[in-house]
């Protein structure tokens, strides 16, 4: 009998190494490090596939929160990259693992909050002011705690508005944007979100947007080249077209004719 | 909120209109948690089996060792293999990050020790009852592993289910190491994952309905497999 084990064991071994062994699919793609705000808008879908059909390259998105973002194109693990924190790519190009950043395109963020408005932000003349009412009102605020680049962002708020984040109503989530305005429907708590997220979020609940125009609210996204010596593995001449196309005029069309429900939601800014 | 029947329609929706997106993920998420499943079969049986077998110093702390990586937490199984491929570790020069290959690796490091310690446990019992007859016929501890795994056959069908239960249901680890690239790394999990946090609960919830009647579907073939089996032993 025991012939018939090892037959089913080889059989099995065979059969899983063929399911795992399937074709890796060789044709030309580059690994894009991004942040969930680009991805869950849905802005990739409509602009990759032009550059794809002009280049023939394909651009396989990993979304993920800016600090990871950077993490992963610190090991050498994407050929390029697309986030939104102005200080933290000058950095990382500073540090040499980058050759070139460049604007591509900016929105803005917004504050959302219960339909209610319990601190009254509709009404506060700056994004310091409706920030103070917040943290006055002792109403919960969902921050994302993730060291993304909008949390970066949010964080640099607080300073601006000379508020301490911290306390009961102060509650780090550790989550993506997404996650974070699930959150925030669920406690109806204010919550700090980019536009693009947030005109694209299906689940809103009592949610609503509260306040925006500041321009302290401004959300540049850059591209960066990244460094061929430290990384030769990587595909620098297709990434370095990617990085191009997105700064041309036809990248830069693409970014400004995307829409959702009738709003554009990214404004193309490369010099 | 959207209600219980709009998740139903859509999972109804989504599985009648053979959506092409929604079967590519599907395929993959099959692909990808059978060949890890069959692969820690491979290994797992046989190697359950031997610490059923042989007493040697240590033995008791591999025991426990092995019974409590049954709790690891999939994000930390994935945060090691992505380690371990990344450009910057040990075997990045595979270029395997962000491949299926890399998912099949993770849950295969999930997988392996839930088959392992539970087949250790089956071919334990059934070395106990019939440990005389088998000595008596003069087999070596190395010839009965073989004999032992084809006895408890009908056991450790449910041992790989378990197993297969475990990969497909996991999110954490493929999330990391698959990066979720759409088209290429996007599983049944991870696109729930996705869609959850875009806030489309109702496409969510209808995935998950997918992908349970999915596991419900290999167990259930399991099922009459081993039944036939069964009456065919009497």
């Amino acid at each position: 009998m025991h012939h018939k084990a090892r037959i089913a064991l080889t059989a099995a071994g065979l059969m899983g190494l063929s399911m795992a062994a399937q074709a890796q699919d060789g044709e030309s793609y580059i690994t894009l490090a991004s942040t969930t705000s680009t991805e869950n808008s849905g802005l990739f879908d409509a602009i990759i596939p032009q550059f794809t059909d002009k280049t023939g390259i394909e651009v396989r998105v990993v979304a993920v929160g800016t600090g990871q973002a950077f993490e992963i194109a610190r090991r050498g693990d994407a050929d390029s990259l697309l986030v939104h924190d102005t200080a933290g790519e000058e950095k990382f190009v500073e540090e040499g693992y980058g050759t070139e950043r460049a604007n591509v395109m900016y929105n803005d963020f917004v504050l959302i909050g219960p339909g209610g408005d319990p601190a009254g932000i509709a009404d506060a003349e700056t994004v310091a002011e409706a920030m103070q009412l917040i943290a006055e009102s002792g109403a919960p605020f969902a921050s994302r705690g993730d060291d993304s680049g909008t949390n970066r962002a949010e964080l640099r708020l607080w300073d601006a508005a000379d508020v301490e984040a911290e306390g009961d109503w102060y509650r780090e989530l550790g989550s993506g944007m997404g996650p974070t305005l699930n959150t925030a429907a669920g406690m109806d708590a204010y919550v700090m979100s980019d536009r693009a997220t947030w005109v694209a979020f299906d689940n809103p609940q009592n949610l609503e947007l509260l306040f925006e125009g500041d321009d302290a609210l401004f959300n540049q996204y850059g591209s960066i080249l990244i460094d061929a010596e430290r990384h030769p593995h990587l595909k620098h001449d297709q990434a370095e077209q990617w990085h191009e196309w997105l700064l041309s005029d036809a990248g830069q069309q693409a970014i400004g004719e995307f829409e959702v429900q009738g709003q554009q939601l990214f404004f193309p800014n490369a010099e | 909120m959207p209600s219980d029947t709009s998740a139903l329609n859509t999972a109804l929706s989504l599985i009648l209109g053979f959506d092409p997106a929604l079967m590519e993920i599907v395929a993959l998420s099959l692909r990808v948690s059978l060949a890890a499943v069959l692969m820690a079969a491979v290994v797992g049986l046989p190697l359950g089996a031997a610490l059923a077998l042989w007493r040697f110093p240590g033995h008791g702390a591999l025991v426990v060792a092995l019974n409590a990586l049954m709790g690891l937490p999939p994000v930390v199984a994935g945060l090691c293999v992505y380690l371990l491929l990344s450009r910057a570790g040990p075997l990045g020069e595979l270029g395997l990050l962000f491949t299926p290959t890399a998912m099949i690796v993770a849950q295969l490091v999930l997988v392996l020790p839930i088959i392992a310690a539970l087949a250790r446990q089956q071919v334990e019992e059934l070395h106990l009852e019939y440990r005389e007859q088998l000595t008596s016929l003069g087999l070596s501890r190395l010839r009965m592993i073989p004999t032992l795994l084809w006895d408890a056959r009908l056991g450790l069908v449910t041992v790989i289910l378990a197993g297969f239960g475990r990969a497909s249901a996991e999110v954490g680890a493929v999330m990391i190491v698959g990066g979720n690239i759409d088209g290429v790394t996007r599983m049944m999990t991870t696109a729930i994952v996705l869609e959850t946090s875009k806030g489309n609960l109702a496409l969510a919830l209808g995935l998950g309905i997918v992908l349970l009647g999915l596991v419900a579907l290999v167990n259930a073939i399991a099922y009459v497999v081993g039944e036939t089996a069964r009456r065919r032993l009497g």
